[in-house]
C-alpha cells in the first residue's frame, strides 16, 4: 500500500505537466482529464483510508522513501512520505473537496478561453498541497508549501488582465514570503539543533532541546502559519486574494491552502507543547484573528469578501485550538474538516449567485434571490446553519468543541479565551445572518449592469450544483458523524494527543451559551436586514467609524503602508543615505587617499641617481642610529 | 694621543666623501667622491689592524685597493662613452629611470 | 727599520701626534675642496693630496706596504687616470654649483650631518683604547710586506685569486665599453686620393647664385656663357624637378612690376590681375614641370 502515496501526488502532478505543457491540443479535454485525475488522487486516496481502518491503531502510519532528495555531508533529505491519520484526513479533505471543485469549475469556467490552464494550476495546487500534508519531513515541506505558494498566485491573478487580479496576486505572494522566511529560518534553526529535519527524528528529541530553542522555532513556525493562514499580522492579503475566480476563493481560499499553517503547528504540536510561551502567542494570534475577522466580515458589502473574513475568523479559531495544545488539536483539525465543507459551500453558493447576477458581488445589489435558484438558497443556507453552529450541524460540534477547549484551558486565560470564543460565535451568527438575509431575502435591489441589462438569476447547472449539494451534505452531517461517539478524536488522539483539560463549567452549560450566543447574533441581524419595515439600502450608508474602519479591513493594509511601505522607504532612504555618505565615502576616502599619497610618493622617483642616492645615504644613517639605540637600550 | 683619532678622522672623510657624491653632478667628480670613500674605509681598516695586533686589516684595504682600480676603470669607461653619446658628463642627464 | 717599528707599537709619539694633527687637518681641508671646487681638474688634485697624505698615515701606522701602494697604485696611477678623463672631457670646462634638484642640498646636508654624528658617536662609544700595536704581527716574518705576503698567498689565497680575475675582466669591460666598432675597412690615403680625382668635377661646384640674376635657391646659376646651369641648384629640388627658368621668371617680374607702377600710377587695372600675375609664376613652374615629365 506504501508505493500508493506518490500515486496520490503523481496524478495530479501528471495533470498539471500535461495541461500546462501539452498546449492547445488538449483545450477540449482539458477539464475533463483535470477532473478525472483529481478524483484518480481523491480514489486512491479513500483506498489508503480504508486499508489503514483495518489496521490496529498503533500499526497506522506508513511510510515511502523515493529517494534520495539531497546528501551532502550531514545535510540529509528524502523525498519520503509519511501517511498518517493526520495526513490522511487532510488527503482526503484536499482530494475530496478538490473533486468536488474541479467538477464545479467545469461548470463556471465554460466560458473563459484559458480553461485549459485554469485546471492546470488546479493540479497543480493538488499536487503542491498533497505534497505538503504528506512529507515527512519539514523540507519537503517546506517544498510543497511554496509550492502552493506559487499556485495560489497564479490563480487568484488567473484573470491577469484585471489590474485589481494581477495586483492581489503579487501582494499575497510578497505577504505569503513573509511567513516563508519564518518557515525557513524554522527549518535552519531545526537542522542547527537536531541536525535533521525529519518529523519523527525532530519532534522525538524536544524533551533533549533547550525552551528558548523550541520558543523560537516555535515563534518562527507560528510566522510561516500567519502568512499561509492569513493570521494577523498576515492577514491582509485574503480579502485581496477573492479577486481570483470564485472556485479558486473555494478551494484554496477557504478549505485547503490557509489551513496549512493550522497543519502546521498541529503537527510540529510537540515542539509547542515544550514551548508554553510560544503556545501562548498562538493562542493570542488566533483570539485576535478570530475577532477581526469577524469584525471585517460583518463591513463587507462585497459577499466574497465577507466570506474571506469569516474565514480569517474561523482560522483563528483553529489556531486558537491549536494554540491550547493537546485539549484542542484535535478539535482544530475537526473544526477545520468541517469548515472546508461549509466555507467550500458557501464560497460555491456565492460563485453560483454571481454566475446567476451578471458577476455583480454587492450584496446590496442582490435580494429575494432564493426563489430564483432554490437550490443554491438551500444548500447556501445550509452551509449557513452549519457556520454560525445551529444545533445538530457540523459547525456546532466543532465550533462547540473548540469553545469548550478554550473554557479548558483552565485560569484566567481559560475564561478569557472562552468569552471571546463565545463573542466570535455570536459575532459569526451576526455577519452570516446579514449576508443570508441580505442575498436571499428581502426586496429585489438588482441594478442593470454597465450595458444596462438588469441580471436574470437562474440556476446553476448541474455541474455546480452537484458539488454544492455534496458539501452540503457535508456541512449537515459532518459534524455530527465525527462527534457522536468521539469518532474523530480517537482516529486522531493517536497522532496528535489528547487532554481533556479541566473545564470550570460543563459542556451542557457551554452548549447552553453558544446557543444563546448564536441566537443574539441572528436575532440582531434580523432586526438590522430582515425587517420590511427597514429595507436595505442599495448604496452602503456612511455608518460609524468602527464600520468605515472595518469597510477598510480594519485599516491593515492602511497600517502596513505607514509602518511597514513608510518606513521601509525611510528606512533604505537612510541607508542609501549611509552608503553614499559613509561606505562611499570611506571606499572613496580610501581610493582617493591612496591616489594621493601614490601622486606624492611618485615624485620621489625622478630619475635622478643622485636623489636616490640620499635615500640609500639617509636608510644607512637611521639604520646606525637603530643599531646605536638598540646598543644603548 | 689615541690612535682612535685615526678613526675619527677616517669618519670625517667618508662622510664629506659621501656628501660630495651626493652634491656633485659631476659624474667624475662624483668618482672621486666615491675614491674618498673608499680611501677612509681603508685608513679604518688600517688603523683597526694597529689596534687589533695582525695584518688582516691591511689584507682588506688592499683587497679594496684593487677592487677600487677595477672599479675606476670600469666605471671611467662608462663615463667616457657617456661623454661620447650625450656631450655631458652630468649625473642627472642619465634621468631616464623615473615614472 | 727597527724604528718604525717602535713607531708603531701601541703607543703613540708626540711625533705622531704633531704629524697627525698637522696632516689630518690638510686632508681634511683636501677631502673638502675635492667636493667644493668648480673645477674636476682642481678635484682631481685635491683629492690626490689627500691621498699622499693618507699614504702618510698609513706608514704612521705601520702599513708599509699599504703606503707605497698608496703612492703608486692610487696616487699614482687611478688619479692620473681620472685626470686622462678629465682631459677627455675638457680640462676648462667649469661645472656650475647651482642646484637643480629641489631640496637635494639640504636633505644632502642633513644626511651627511647626521650619518657623520652617528658615525663619530659610535665610534665614541665603542671600547677602544687598549690596542696592541702591530710590532709582534710585522715581526712574525721579518717584516710587514712579509707578513702581508704570507697572508695573501695562505689564508686569502682564493680572495688573491678572485680580485686577479676581477681586474681581467675589469680591462676588458673598459675596452669593451670604448670600443667603437668599424663598418668598413679605413681607407687608406691613396684610395682616398683616387676617390677624390675620380669624380666628374675636379674643381669645386658651383655655388647657388654664381652669375645669376636672381637668388632664390631654385632658379639655376648661369654658367659664363649665359646657359643655366643645374648643378648650381640642389640635388634635392633638383631630384624632385622644382627648377625654376630664370628667363621666364624675370619676364614675369617685368610685367608685375609694370603692372604694379601702373596701379601706383593711374590706379587702373583690377587687383586681381596682380594675383594673377603672381600666379603665373606657380604656373610656369608646374608648366615646366610637366614638361620636363614629357620630355623624359
Amino acid at each position: 500500500m506504501e508505493n500508493l502515496i506518490a500515486l496520490l501526488i503523481a496524478a495530479p502532478l501528471l495533470g498539471a505537466a500535461v495541461l500546462l505543457c501539452g498546449g492547445r491540443r488538449f483545450d477540449r479535454v482539458g477539464h475533463l482529464l483535470g477532473t478525472a485525475l483529481a478524483a484518480t488522487s481523491f480514489v486512491i486516496g479513500a483506498a489508503l483510508f480504508a486499508n489503514m481502518l483495518t489496521k490496529s491503531v498503533d500499526d497506522r502510519a506508513l511510510h515511502q522513501k523515493l529517494f534520495n532528495w539531497i546528501d551532502v555531508g550531514g545535510f540529509q533529505a528524502d523525498i519520503a512520505f509519511q501517511l498518517d491519520q493526520l495526513s490522511i484526513t487532510f488527503v482526503l479533505l484536499i482530494s475530496g473537496v478538490g473533486t468536488l471543485i474541479h467538477v464545479y469549475s467545469i461548470g463556471y469556467m465554460e466560458h473563459d478561453e484559458r480553461r485549459r490552464r485554469f485546471f492546470g494550476y488546479l493540479n497543480l495546487f493538488l499536487a503542491a498541497m498533497l505534497l505538503l500534508v504528506l512529507a515527512d519531513n519539514y523540507l519537503l515541506l517546506y517544498f510543497g508549501w511554496e509550492g502552493v505558494g506559487l499556485a495560489s498566485y497564479l490563480l487568484i491573478g488567473f484573470w491577469q488582465h484585471k489590474p485589481s487580479a494581477a495586483t492581489a496576486a503579487k501582494k499575497a505572494f510578497l505577504v505569503n514570503r513573509v511567513g516563508d522566511i519564518g518557515l525557513s529560518i524554522a527549518i535552519m534553526l531545526m537542522f542547527t539543533t537536531f541536525g535533521t529535519f525529519a518529523f519523527g527524528p525532530v519532534l522525538g528529541s524536544v524533551g533533549e532541546t533547550s525552551e528558548g530553542m523550541l520558543t523560537a522555532i516555535g515563534l518562527m513556525l507560528l510566522l510561516a502559519a500567519c502568512g499561509k493562514s492569513a493570521q494577523v499580522p498576515l492577514q491582509s492579503w485574503l480579502g485581496d486574494a477573492m479577486e481570483g475566480p470564485t472556485p479558486v476563493s473555494a478551494l484554496i481560499h477557504a478549505a485547503t491552502m490557509v489551513t496549512a499553517g493550522v497543519y502546521l503547528i498541529v503537527r510540529s504540536g510537540a515542539i509547542f507543547n515544550a514551548a508554553p510561551d510560544a503556545q501562548l502567542v498562538v493562542v493570542i494570534v488566533g483570539a485576535v484573528t478570530l475577532m477581526f475577522g469577524a469584525i471585517v466580515g460583518c463591513a463587507k458589502d462585497d459577499i466574497k469578501k465577507a466570506l474571506a473574513g469569516s474565514t480569517m475568523s474561523q482560522i483563528g479559531y483553529m489556531i486558537l485550538a491549536a494554540g491550547l495544545g493537546p485539549i484542542g488539536y484535535v478539535f482544530a483539525i475537526m473544526h477545520l474538516v468541517t469548515h472546508g465543507f461549509f466555507k467550500a459551500g458557501l464560497f460555491l453558493g456565492a460563485g453560483s449567485v454571481m454566475h446567476g447576477m451578471n458577476d455583480e458581488v454587492d450584496m446590496r445589489k442582490y435580494g429575494g434571490l432564493r426563489k430564483y435558484m432554490p437550490v443554491t438558497f438551500v444548500t447556501f443556507g445550509l452551509g449557513y446553519l452549519a457556520i454560525i453552529g445551529f444545533p445538530g450541524l457540523s459547525g456546532f460540534f466543532s465550533k462547540d468543541m473548540i469553545i469548550e477547549a478554550a473554557f479548558a484551558k483552565g485560569g484566567t486565560e481559560g475564561w478569557i479565551l472562552g468569552s471571546i470564543t463565545l463573542l466570535g460565535a455570536a459575532i459569526t451568527a451576526f455577519y452570516m445572518t446579514r449576508v443570508m438575509l441580505m442575498t436571499f431575502f428581502g426586496e429585489k435591489r438588482w441594478q442593470p449592469d454597465a450595458e444596462g441589462h438588469l441580471p436574470h438569476p437562474h440556476e446553476s447547472p448541474k455541474s455546480m450544483t452537484i458539488p454544492m449539494i455534496i458539501l452540503a451534505f457535508g456541512s449537515v452531517f459532518a459534524g455530527g458523524f465525527f462527534s457522536i461517539g468521539d469518532r474523530f478524536l480517537n482516529w486522531l488522539e493517536p497522532v496528535t494527543g489528547w487532554d481533556h483539560g479541566h473545564a470550570p463549567i460543563s459542556a451542557t452549560t457551554v452548549t447552553a451559551a453558544t446557543v444563546v450566543a448564536l441566537l443574539l447574533g441572528v436575532s440582531i441581524a434580523w432586526v438590522m436586514y430582515g425587517r420590511k419595515a427597514r429595507p436595505v439600502p442599495v448604496v452602503a450608508p456612511r455608518g460609524s467609524v468602527l464600520t468605515r474602519a472595518a469597510r477598510r479591513d480594519l485599516l491593515q493594509d492602511d497600517f502596513n503602508h505607514v509602518v511597514l511601505v513608510r518606513g521601509g522607504e525611510h528606512l533604505t532612504r537612510s541607508l542609501v543615505y549611509v552608503d553614499h555618505t559613509l561606505v562611499d565615502g570611506v571606499v572613496n576616502g580610501t581610493a582617493a587617499s591612496v591616489g594621493g599619497l601614490s601622486g606624492r610618493l611618485r615624485k620621489l622617483q625622478n630619475g635622478y641617481a643622485r636623489s636616490y642616492a640620499v635615500s640609500m645615504f639617509g636608510g644607512t644613517a637611521v639604520l646606525i642610529a637603530a643599531t646605536l639605540l638598540m646598543r644603548a637600550v | 694621543m689615541s690612535p682612535v683619532n685615526y678613526l675619527y678622522l677616517a669618519a670625517l672623510l667618508f662622510t664629506i666623501g659621501a656628501t660630495g657624491v651626493l652634491l656633485r653632478r659631476n659624474a667624475i667628480v662624483v668618482f672621486m667622491c666615491i675614491e674618498l670613500m673608499l680611501n677612509a674605509c681603508n685608513l679604518a681598516l688600517v688603523a683597526f689592524s694597529r689596534m687589533h695586533g695582525n695584518l688582516d686589516g691591511q689584507i682588506i684595504a688592499f683587497f679594496t685597493m684593487v677592487v677600487a682600480a677595477a672599479e675606476v676603470v670600469v666605471g671611467l669607461a662608462i663615463i667616457v662613452s657617456l661623454f661620447r653619446s650625450r656631450h655631458s658628463a652630468s649625473v642627472d642627464d642619465a634621468s631616464l629611470m623615473k615614472l | 727599520m727597527n724604528g718604525l717599528n717602535v713607531l708603531a707599537a701601541s703607543t703613540t709619539s708626540t711625533g705622531e701626534a704633531v704629524q697627525f694633527w698637522v696632516l689630518g687637518t690638510v686632508a681634511v681641508i683636501g677631502a673638502l675642496c675635492t667636493i667644493l671646487m668648480k673645477r674636476a681638474v682642481h678635484s682631481a688634485l685635491c683629492l690626490a693630496g689627500t691621498m699622499i697624505i693618507l699614504a702618510v698615515f698609513y706608514l704612521a701606522n705601520g702599513a708599509y706596504f699599504l703606503g707605497i701602494v698608496q703612492v703608486v697604485v692610487y696616487t699614482g696611477a687611478i688619479m692620473m687616470l681620472f685626470l686622462f678623463v678629465v682631459m677627455l672631457v675638457g680640462v676648462t670646462a667649469a661645472d656650475s654649483l647651482t642646484e637643480t634638484l629641489k631640496g637635494q642640498r639640504w636633505l644632502a646636508a642633513l644626511c651627511g650631518l647626521g650619518f657623520g654624528v652617528l658615525l663619530i658617536a659610535g665610534i665614541g662609544n665603542a671600547s677602544l683604547n687598549n690596542f696592541s700595536g702591530l710590532g709582534a704581527a710585522n715581526g712574525a716574518y721579518g717584516g710587514n710586506v712579509e707578513g702581508l705576503a704570507a697572508l695573501i698567498f695562505t689564508k686569502y689565497v682564493f680572495a688573491f685569486e678572485i680580485t686577479g680575475a676581477l681586474l681581467i675582466s675589469a680591462t676588458v669591460g673598459a675596452m669593451v665599453l670604448t670600443h667603437r666598432e668599424r663598418t668598413e675597412p679605413a681607407k687608406t690615403q691613396r684610395e682616398l686620393a683616387d676617390q677624390r680625382v675620380r669624380g666628374k668635377h675636379l674643381p669645386p661646384l658651383p655655388a647657388p647664385g654664381v652669375y645669376a640674376r636672381h637668388n632664390a635657391v631654385d632658379i639655376a646659376g648661369l654658367l659664363p656663357d649665359g646657359t643655366p646651369s643645374e648643378l648650381t641648384v640642389s640635388k634635392t629640388l633638383r631630384d624632385r624637378g622644382q627648377i625654376r627658368d630664370v628667363s621666364q621668371q624675370a619676364l614675369d617680374d617685368i610685367k608685375a612690376l609694370e603692372q604694379r607702377s601702373e596701379e601706383r600710377l593711374g590706379r587702373k587695372g583690377p587687383i586681381g590681375e596682380v594675383d594673377k600675375a603672381g600666379q603665373g609664376g606657380g604656373d610656369g613652374v608646374a608648366h615646366d614641370r610637366n614638361e620636363e615629365e614629357a620630355t623624359r
